[in-house]
């Protein structure tokens, strides 16, 4: 009855946590530091080439800002975050085609009077020709779909695997869709040949790199606001439902909607990443969306730490660096590479490269303390 | 006996309560009545349907007959709103959120009628009832520690700590000393008699010396029925528990009641 672990008296008010300055200013700094090298330094060491190029990673970056948070922080392995790319990409695609035809006053974007069936517009690209909607769309489009599938799968607590092959049959059907759909859609080749973004010619150089500053300050602005969530109480409970969601009904929530957020807010940042991709790159198309690239928008964040937000975004845009470099040498192996990589980060590193240096810590302190003793 | 324990909450009334797994009767037509402020200990031998009666009440399996908290139904509602009533549960392995600390912990279990706004925004501050039950389970000076790094008897504190911020009038521990060493069940057993001081407390207990050290009731649950029900006295006493637990024909050993060893 005197021992240490008797919880009768304990009067000891908890130690105030002292941070020290470093401590307290590694996010801010950190922050600065990434704001520093997107919107300053690569912009000017990079040929327009590679900016575009990083421009491009970058969108997939964006979306694994989202993978961060339903996946590493949420325990939700969201493998079909093309469905969501896709439709934002698509519903930017939409509008720019449409703002392209005005342009060159026509009536039917490009594809549509080679395939179309009659010379009238589909009543469902009618409303994308508003800018405003369509940039509404882009976000809002994927999120709604999110939210309901969501409210439909989370409540029958479907998880793990189960959630994994669902959302990847998701990506395989609405890319397989899209390819039927070739008089609306424009099948295999998708939307294509993009010329204007909002009035600026996207052959213009200049106006590349703007659409490369969009994207950087985008990507920046989504890693405040998940760092905001990830620090909030909801991000507690997000953790608290990834590690033991039946303990958390228990205490009077309902883990269905917990995960149900963070899997709508994953949506939108895949479905504005889409958006970007749009102008970035010049096309959408359904091999842009369909399962493999699905696969590959969750590499990049198990590679570099999917439940750091600072990992995820680093792996995600080095593993697409590595796409393009390596999938020009070898095209065909490629793919079992990507693949292979995904296992092993999976298997046997599962806070990604970014846990290294605490594996390496908790390595050096122990030895440290047994050469202490020894 | 249905409800209005005057100002000391409400009884726990369960009548004719069954469940059934495929054709196998678990609990079957159970009576019990808990007026507020008990510290009922429930015990019997295993398959007894000890815990299934707990999980019953607390909505995780689907039964038959009543069970009431004051005078609302439980049965036939979801676990999250049942929990949400004021009624509380630890199982059998503690679980608390590892990769959280014991402050977050109690923060999350104190937190479920928050609105979303205070959800998105961080915790500033330490909450009122989480720093009393950090003082009331003797955590305090372990806030900032992972869970997962807490001794087994301090997660199960940790685990009671957490009903304790639900602002639950009722509790229901399963065999909350399991695997506990001789101090941390003393120093459980206390806890356990000063959180009873205002909550309803029902514990499922296997050991036999920590029930007489510290329960005020005590129901004998047998083959899915009460066998037998009272003080520790009383259901020492009683010939149909010796027979469960010691088998015919048997001295009933003396055993010092009502005291604190």
């Amino acid at each position: 009855m005197t021992t240490t672990t008797e919880p009768t008296k304990a009067v000891t008010p908890p130690p105030e946590p002292k941070t020290p300055l470093l401590e307290r200013l590694r996010v801010p700094g950190g922050f600065a530091l990434g704001a520093v090298l997107l919107l300053g330094i690569a912009p000017l060491a990079l040929s327009d080439f590679r900016l575009a190029l990083l421009a491009k990673y970058l969108c997939y970056a964006i979306v694994a800002v989202g993978v961060s948070l339903a996946w590493g922080r949420g325990g939700l392995l969201v493998l079909g975050q093309g469905v969501f790319f896709g439709l934002g990409g698509y519903a930017m695609a939409m509008h720019l085609k449409l703002a392209d035809a005005a342009d060159t006053g026509e009536k039917l974007p490009d594809f549509m009077q080679l395939y179309g069936t009659g010379d009238a517009l589909p009543w469902w690209w009618e409303p994308f020709a508003n800018p405003l909607f369509a940039l509404a769309m882009t976000v809002l489009l994927p999120m709604a779909v999110a939210a309901l599938l969501g409210f439909l799968v989370f409540r029958r607590r479907v998880k793990g695997a189960y959630f994994a092959i669902l959302s990847q049959a998701l990506a395989a059907a609405l890319s397989i869709w899209l390819i039927g759909q070739q008089a609306t859609t424009g099948g295999t080749n998708g939307l294509t040949d993009i010329q204007g973004f909002f009035g600026y010619s996207l052959d213009d150089p200049v106006n590349q790199r703007m659409v490369y500053f969009v994207i950087a300050a985008v990507l920046l602005a989504l890693m405040a606001l998940a760092r905001q969530l990830f620090v909030s109480r909801y991000g507690e409970l997000l953790i608290a439902v990834r590690d033991s969601e039946e303990r958390v009904r228990f205490l009077g929530y309902n883990p269905a909607n917990v995960k149900l957020v963070a899997y709508v807010v994953a949506a939108g940042m895949a479905g504005l990443a889409g958006a970007l991709f749009v102008p970035a790159v010049g096309i959408i198309s359904p091999a842009l969306i369909g399962i493999v690239p699905s696969i590959g928008f969750v590499i990049g964040a198990a590679v570099g730490g999917r439940a750091s937000l600072v990992g995820a975004v680093l792996g995600a845009i080095a593993v697409a660096w590595a796409q393009s470099t390596l999938s020009d040498a070898f095209p065909a192996g490629w793919t079992y590479f990507q693949g292979l990589l995904f296992v092993l980060a999976v298997g046997f590193l599962p806070g990604g490269l970014a846990s290294l240096w605490t594996v390496a810590r908790n390595r050096r302190t122990r030895q440290a303390s047994s050469g202490g003793t020894a | 006996m249905s409800g209005d324990g005057g100002d000391g909450g409400e009884a726990l009334t369960i009548s004719d309560l069954r469940v059934t797994f495929d054709g196998f009767t678990a609990v079957d037509g159970v009576n019990l009545t808990v007026q507020p402020g008990d510290l009922r200990f429930l015990i019997g031998p295993n398959g007894a349907g000890k815990t299934t009666l707990v999980d019953a009440v607390t909505g995780l399996v689907k039964a038959t007959g009543s069970v009431r908290f004051g005078d609302e139904e439980l049965l036939g509602k979801p676990v999250q709103r049942i929990a949400r009533m004021g009624i509380g549960r630890t199982f059998q392995t503690a679980t608390v959120f590892e990769e959280l600390t014991v402050l977050q912990n109690l923060d999350i279990a104190a937190g479920a009628g928050r609105g979303m706004w205070t959800m998105l925004r961080r915790r500033k501050g330490v909450p009122e009832p989480v720093t009393r039950a950090l003082e009331t389970t003797g955590l305090t000076a372990l806030a900032d520690r992972p869970a997962g790094a807490l001794a087994h008897g301090q997660k199960q504190w940790l685990e009671i700590g957490m009903l304790l911020v639900q602002d639950v009038r009722l509790l229901l521990l399963d065999e909350p000393v399991a695997g506990m060493s001789h101090e941390e069940r003393e120093a459980t057993g206390e806890l356990l008699q000063r959180v009873s001081e205002d909550h309803t407390v029902v514990v499922i207990e296997h050991d036999m010396d920590f029930m007489r050290s510290f329960a005020r009731s005590v129901s004998v649950l047998h083959a899915g029925k009460v066998l037998s029900e009272g003080t520790v006295t009383e259901v020492q006493a009683d010939p149909r528990v010796q027979e469960v637990y010691l088998g015919r024909a048997t001295e009933p050993a003396p055993i010092p009641v009502g005291e604190e060893a």
